[in-house]
């Protein structure tokens, strides 16, 4: 019982915490900057698998690490397009369209791969983003540790939740966006095409997405793996929810996750396998389903989320 | 400047045309990262065909590949019917898979008469409960039921893998995580000996006819296209909505579930987890193409199940990697879903309104 308290004192535990939660700051980031502009965008799952292939690839191919996250950022925003201009002037089923392009992102990423690789053991790994070192903070007890294990690509994200909620609370650029995911017929008064701010937050949004599994490739691991997103992508949608479409929370909620993550990590060593490791393993998802059912009520979703907006039509 | 005009009716032609031509599409456009990854590109697409529908053997791989995409076809088409978004079919499918195992692996001594029913009406029902679950939460508190179905596959996959790894591992597979195998009289027949071909087939192609009779010609079917179209109205007008959706939730799991009892019962034998490689998925393909209409999921089955089939024979030929299957069968979703404008509106030249 106490060991299990204990796990909390760890620097090594919020350090993980963090580590774990940056991919799905980027993605809720991403997610929630769509669905804002009134796009849900169930691409996400295979543009975190685009991001990390691509970037990663752009850095074995020899571009620096941050050539590798622009070439992730302009991959994503390329399935974001296609995503955008399916569901925004197309107006098609948002759902089956995102999953269309999760099937088309993963597929062109994994067939991708095999063609650069074509039969390799072990995967060829780069030389990830480093750990930071801050000449001041290192000393500092508990939290000097704790950031010392982050890279600079956590400190993009972080920057992100800042960026985005400034844009989205105090620019007419956010005023913009927030009014086309509820209310696109005074958007279309004011002048403004509702068309171009939906597909350029898709865009924008996607781009956000792929950050995070460029993340996974460049920082947290330096290879690219079948299967490393496993359902990180579907976790986001759901902590938009949570997040009830605020950058803010978003934070918030990604770092709970995280939390909860890296302790179901540390608890299955400490139980020393007496409950089978799938039960922990499972506890993230079933806390996002929770957190979906428990919150949808009062969710307040952006009115306009899934409607698609037709010129002069009511 | 055009315009989508919203058609009356629409020729059964078109819809015909529209499926057909989305399938071409999508292959045409797989020559390109097919050609950018320096395979010859006639020669693998030949080889895909050759594949798939070479010889009866090949053809009878691709309809024992197309059987479980019939269930999981049918499971999505009901569901988005009612525009219940059910993207679970793959947990559902594994559910089914799990309950054959328990029930047809020992624990019950009957014969094949009556053991076949019991374990596929198991399956069905497994896999019902597990849509059961995101229906309720949809009706009740409004959770949507994409997200909780998605990560509801991610839950019973590592389900799974605890009952393999637990109580329903094999002691005599040499430490592989794998169920028993099922007992003889649980197994469902082979069709053809020497063939892998086996009567999931057959229950699938019966499961499609009876959805079919099902949503055009009794009042339920209607109550469910009813509630898809417009679930106010529907309910305005006093339709049980609450009950059609208990109803879809019950056909589209239980159909998913029995793509589960099909693979295990009719083609492995016992139960792993890599059973599924993405059936329940490339089953949103299928009903796409298929444009929700369950005969029409027949031949989307076959013609998703030959790009499978198809693709692996060619992977073997000439060591292209088989993600190419993958690769068709998203970009037939996506061209189907844009060719499915040309169904529903009629697409006229307007000239541009001067303000």
């Amino acid at each position: 019982m106490w060991a299990a308290l204990e796990i909390l004192s760890q620097a090594n535990f919020w350090a993980a915490t963090i580590r774990i939660a940056t991919p799905l700051i980027f993605g809720v980031l991403g997610a929630l900057l769509c669905e804002r502009a009134g796009v849900l965008n169930l691409g996400i799952e295979g543009i975190f698998v685009a991001g990390a292939m691509s970037g990663w690839l752009a850095v074995y191919l020899g571009l620096p690490l941050w050539g590798g996250v622009l070439v992730a950022a302009l991959v994503g925003a390329l399935f974001g397009l296609i995503h955008g201009v399916l569901t925004v002037p197309l107006g098609l089923s948002q759902h089956v369209t995102g999953i269309g392009v999760t099937l088309l992102a993963t597929s062109i990423a994994y067939f991708g791969y095999r063609v650069a690789f074509p039969n390799v053991g072990t995967p060829p790994r780069i030389d990830a983003f480093p750990p930071l070192d801050l000449p001041l903070l290192r000393d500092v007890p508990f939290l000097g540790p704790i950031l010392g294990q982050q890279t600079a690509f956590t400190l993009l994200a972080f920057a992100c939740v800042i960026v985005l909620a400034l844009v989205l609370a105090r620019t007419p650029l956010g005023l913009a966006l927030r009014a086309v995911g509820d209310n696109p017929e005074a958007v279309e008064a004011q002048g403004l095409s509702v068309v171009g701010l939906r597909i350029g937050a898709v865009m924008a949004g996607s781009a956000l997405m792929a950050l995070g599994g460029a993340f996974l490739t460049l920082s947290a691991f330096n290879a690219f793996y079948f299967g490393m997103i496993n359902g990180r992508g579907w976790v986001c949608i759901a902590l938009t929810v949570f997040a009830s479409w605020r950058p803010g929370k978003a934070l918030l909620g990604a770092l709970l996750f995280g939390a909860l993550d890296a302790y179901q990590l540390r608890l299955q060593t400490i139980t020393g396998g007496a409950v089978p490791s799938q039960i922990f393993l499972m506890l993230p998802y079933l806390f996002s389903i929770a957190a979906l059912v428990l919150l949808a009520r009062r969710a307040d979703y952006p009115r306009a989320l899934m409607k698609p907006y037709f010129k002069g039509q009511r | 400047m055009i315009r989508f005009v919203p058609r009356e009716r629409t020729p059964v032609w078109l819809t015909l045309a529209v499926s057909v031509g989305a399938g071409l599409v999508a292959l045409l456009l797989t020559a390109i990262p097919l050609a950018l990854s320096g395979a010859p590109v006639l020669q693998a697409f030949w080889l895909m065909v050759e594949g798939a529908a070479g010889s009866g053997f090949a053809f009878a791989e691709t309809l024992t590949r197309a059987t479980p995409l019939i269930f999981t076809g049918l499971a999505v088409a009901v569901a988005f019917r009612a525009k219940l978004w059910n993207i679970g079919a793959e947990g559902q499918l594994y559910a089914g898979a799990l309950a054959t195992v328990a029930l047809g692996a020992g624990m019950l001594e009957l014969p094949p008469a009556l053991l076949v029913p019991v374990v596929l009406v198991g399956a069905a029902v497994a896999g019902a409960a597990l849509l059961l679950v995101p229906v309720f939460f949809k009706m009740r508190f409004g959770a949507d039921e994409v997200v909780v179905t998605l990560l509801l596959n991610f839950v019973v996959l590592l389900f799974v893998q605890m009952m393999l790894e637990g109580p329903m591992k094999d002691e005599m597979a040499l430490g592989w995580p794998q169920s028993a195998p099922v007992l003889d009289e649980a197994t469902l027949p082979k069709l053809v000996p020497g063939l892998r071909l086996h009567g999931g087939l057959v229950l699938a192609v019966v499961c499609a006819i009876g959805l079919h009779v099902l949503i055009t010609r009794t009042v339920w079917g209607f109550r469910i296209r009813a509630v898809g179209e417009n679930a106010r109205a529907a309910r305005y007008a006093g339709l049980p909505v609450g009950k059609a959706m208990a109803l879809v939730g019950l056909l589209s799991g239980g159909l998913a579930g029995l793509a589960g009892a099909s693979e295990v019962a009719g083609l492995k034998g016992y139960l792993t987890a890599d059973l599924s490689p993405g059936f329940g998925y490339a089953g949103i393909v299928v009903a796409t193409l298929a444009n929700l209409s369950p005969l029409g999921v027949i031949p989307a089955a076959v013609f998703i199940a030959a790009v499978f089939v198809g693709a692996d024979s060619m992977s073997r030929a000439i060591g292209v990697s088989n993600y190419l299957a993958d690769l068709v069968v998203a970009l037939s979703l996506l061209c189907v879903m844009v060719g499915g404008l040309l169904i529903r509106f009629r697409i006229v030249r307007v000239r541009r309104e001067t303000a």
